[in-house]
């Protein structure tokens, strides 16, 4: 039982890491950015051709990836985004405009590393295994999980204790009031976008590490999850991504103990399905869900 | 020289099926666009409708008029109780909610031992014959043609620039949007039985979230302020990877991320730059004619 | 009575946006409704016209019940508005914008075009028409063409009143219409205000345009903090102590 419970909150890690990237730009722009998963996918890459051509240490490699993918995001925003902005289509044609350019990273990643699975090399993280109280846990997992943990707490300290924070949410609120009030609004964005970029980034580097199994089509099957943990903890909502995040994780993997694993993916939907019906708003969400 | 034709024909058979199928896959997205909504259910639909047309015309004698009309009614008759409670969704939470569909119609056939589970259907005769296709994409294309104009087309458009006002002028936008996602359903399903009967497959992968990107994109890229764009956009997608096939073995390169890359910078060229598609570069290209017509006789 | 408010009452959270609001508007009958801003009066058309439940209250046509009513509905049974920010179909041109409007008042079945019955034919030349006709009645004949994000702030109103006059409403909701015209505008709109009153149609008008309001309306409403302070002829109204304490006492 704990070795389900260590089990779901380490996949749960990376759902939660991924979904406050997701949910974060939401919140700013009210768009979903479709493009994330590419950068989930090619942050693993990077990293991993970090790691194994140019011989860096993986806690070396980790944020260094991580940055590139930020940096990455800033001009995802500025190429595709931020032409849409004040169209009225904006929201139907943010989305395909990500889509596209997730479409050329996902070329450029088959172009570089090809279509067949990627290994991290042997070695690359430590094999080591712990007992906790009956249960086989992977040092591995524990390490991926602190490393979630410490991140949702940084963001979560960025955004109420700083500055930025603040600019943060206020955009979110409202980025016309936010621009009367003299706020820098591109600027936030801008760094909204490398924030979530970044947090992609590293649930994609966890995710590479953790499964060692990376391809370009990788980003796929956690986009849709992602979709799923935002919705049911709430669209903007960083608590809502987070703890959504670690309960899909969870309930995947009971799921899978209990029926087998044909349904592992069926249990995202489902509960997906039973939100968006009953309380669209999700758990913590707070955007306006139905027409009047 | 006929003979050459013929043979180009024999070649390009299956291209042109296809751009067939795809038109009507791009119009079925069309169907809820032009109402304002964002639905990517139809993939779903799709593959309701392919996997009953493949059981049927597998189990039984039924003509192929009968196994289409089939194909057509499931999925619209399932998009009822599914559109009552989606629709009252707005834009992107619709959006998530039809994929939402779309995954678990996909995963119930990965589940379901009947039709093989994730391997699918094979040996599906081929029933699909180009005029059959062609017809139905026209009977659609005149659908949509003789909507405009009417109370229903303007009440459509209505819904789309602003649900809430279309209300207070007496337009039952619920009625409305869910008529056309019923309409987009029932487009998918035959399309999905036209494919099933051209591929000789139905196998879930097909059917999955890049399949109704792929549509979407056609609508898209086609443009959607009318229905011509859809079926432009799709004739385009379909016939531009075998022009850049044919370019990429000229030029030697791997054909798989060339494409996906041309794929995707197009998209993105278009969205930005041609919001309206490509079915709005006639006007585009006039009204440039005439500016510079106009700029020559000022100077 | 036609339109009957009966101790109508609507919160947004803890804000009492409108309380106990009773009045009556008689077939025919110009009422105007003013009062400070944020005195309630939008949210009082919004509850009309359905975009809004109220919290209390009832609210009558013909003596049946309005409130509860999705606004489609509201609007089929004759009660039509238009927006105090302008809500035109942006992409559509000002003619589109009204035979839109006249969606209640069109009949042909959508399978007569699908076989070009010669009927179909006839009954979109004549919406068209009519929508011509409202058009010139506003003076945007010549407009009718423009999309209507391209005219101006003025012209935008007119083509939003007749919109709403499209659909042969019983009663129209006019939501501040002069707001931002010209004088001689506001005349014109006055003149059309009282020449709907004549066809037999109501009007509840929310203005800010004082001297507009005494000259076209029968009654009048005023609201204040959401509550109605007085309800009378512009001349009962306009003498009202508080009234002129709440409202009119700047210019008094």
């Amino acid at each position: 039982m704990g070795q389900q419970i260590v089990n779901g909150l380490f996949l749960g890690s990376i759902y939660a890491l991924f979904a406050l990237g997701y949910t974060l730009v939401f919140g700013v722009l009210d768009i979903l950015n479709l493009a994330h998963q590419a950068v989930f996918m090619l942050c693993a890459f990077l990293a991993l051709t970090l790691v194994s051509v140019a011989h860096v240490h993986i806690l070396l490699a980790l944020p260094l990836a991580t940055a590139a993918a930020g940096l990455v995001g800033v001009v995802v925003e500025r190429a595709a985004f931020r032409p849409l902005r004040g169209r009225a289509d904006s929201n139907v044609a943010g989305l395909i405009s990500s889509l596209a350019v997730a479409t050329i990273f996902e070329s450029i990643a088959l172009g570089l590393w090809g279509p067949d699975v990627s290994r991290f090399p042997l070695g690359t993280v430590p094999e080591r295994q712990l007992h906790l109280g009956g249960a086989v846990v992977q040092e591995l997992q524990l390490v991926i999980i602190g490393i979630a943990v410490v991140m949702v707490l940084g963001l979560t300290f960025l955004l109420q204790r700083t500055r930025l924070g603040r600019q943060i949410r206020a955009v979110a609120e409202s980025g016309f009031a936010a621009r009367v009030l003299g706020i820098d609004v591109d600027r936030v964005i801008a760094l909204s976008f490398f924030i979530s970029s970044a947090l992609g980034g590293t649930a994609g580097v966890l995710f590479g590490l953790a499964f060692n199994s990376i391809s370009p089509d990788v980003g796929r099957s956690v986009e849709l999850k992602g979709l799923a943990v935002i919705i049911v903890g709430g669209m903007g909502s960083m608590p809502g991504a987070v703890i959504a995040g670690f309960g899909l994780g969870l309930v995947e993997t009971f799921t899978v103990a209990r029926f087998g694993s044909s349904y592992r993916d069926a249990v995202a939907f489902a509960v997906l399905f039973l939100v968006l019906l009953v309380r669209p708003r999700g758990l913590l969400g707070q955007a306006a869900t139905r027409i009047a | 020289m006929i003979a050459a034709l013929q043979e180009l024909f024999l070649t390009y058979q299956s291209a042109l099926g296809f751009v067939g199928i795809n038109g009507l896959l791009a119009l079925s997205v069309y169907a809820t666009l032009s109402c304002g909504q964002l639905s990517l259910a139809n993939a779903g639909f799709m593959a309701i409708g392919a996997f009953a047309s493949a059981l049927l015309t597998q189990h039984t004698a039924l003509p192929f008029a009968a196994v289409l009309a089939v194909a057509a009614l499931l999925p619209a008759l399932v998009a009822v109780p599914l559109g009552l409670p989606v629709l009252r969704l707005r834009g992107v939470f619709l959006a998530i909610a039809t994929i939402g569909f779309g995954e678990v119609v996909r995963l119930s056939f990965v589940n379901w031992d009947y039709t093989n589970g994730a391997l699918g259907l094979v040996g599906i005769p081929q029933r699909t014959t180009l005029p059959v296709v062609y017809l139905l994409l026209a009977a659609a294309a005149f659908l949509f043609w003789r909507l405009r104009g009417s109370r229903f087309g303007y009440a459509l458009e209505a819904i789309r620039e602003d649900e809430a006002v279309a209300r207070t002028l007496g337009i039952d936008s619920t009625a409305y949007k869910l008529g056309m996602f019923v309409l987009g359903a029932g487009l998918a399903g035959l399309a999905g039985a036209l494919d099933a009967h051209l591929t000789f497959m139905v196998a879930p992968s097909g059917f999955g979230f890049g399949r109704v990107v792929e549509m979407l994109v056609y609508a898209v890229v086609g443009g959607i302020t009318s229905f011509i764009g859809p079926v432009v956009g799709a004739a385009f997608l379909t016939l531009l990877p075998e022009v850049l096939r044919a370019l990429g073995e000229l030029l030697g390169m791997e054909a798989g991320p060339l494409r996906l890359f041309l794929n995707g910078a197009i998209l993105l060229a278009v969205i930005l730059f041609l919001p309206h598609g490509l079915a709005s570069l006639p006007r585009l290209l006039r009204r440039w004619r005439e500016r510079r017509k106009g700029a020559a006789l000022a100077a | 009575m036609l339109l009957e408010l009966d101790g109508v009452g609507r919160s947004f959270g803890g804000v009492q946006a409108v309380q106990s609001a009773t009045f009556g508007v008689a077939p025919g009958e110009v009422h105007g409704l003013i009062g400070p801003n944020g005195a309630g009066k939008t949210t009082l058309l919004n509850l009309v016209s359905g975009l809004v439940r109220p919290t209390s209250g009832a609210i009558r046509l013909r003596g049946r019940r309005l409130d509860g009513l999705s606004s489609h509905r509201i609007a089929a049974l004759g009660v039509t508005r238009t927006f105090q920010n302008i809500r035109l179909f942006p992409e559509l041109s000002a003619l589109d914008n009204v035979i839109v409007g006249a969606h209640l008042t069109r009949r042909a079945p959508l399978w007569q075009r699908l076989v070009f019955a010669p009927a179909a034919g006839r009954e979109e030349r004549s919406a068209r028409g009519r929508a011509h006709a409202l058009l010139e009645r506003v003076g945007l004949a010549d407009r009718a063409l423009e999309r209507s994000a391209n005219l101006s702030y003025g012209e935008q109103r007119r083509v939003e009143i007749a919109r709403a006059l499209a659909a042969d409403p019983a009663v129209l909701l006019l939501d501040e219409p002069t707001a931002g015209m010209s004088h001689g505008e506001v005349e014109s709109i006055a003149a059309l205000i009282r020449d709907v009153a004549r066809e037999g149609r109501s009007v509840l008008l929310v203005e800010h345009n004082l001297e507009l309001v005494m000259g076209v309306c029968d009654r009048i409403t005023v609201l204040d903090f959401g509550k109605v302070l007085a309800d009378g002829a512009p001349g009962e109204v306009r003498a009202d102590p508080a009234v002129i304490a709440a409202y009119l006492g700047a210019d008094a």
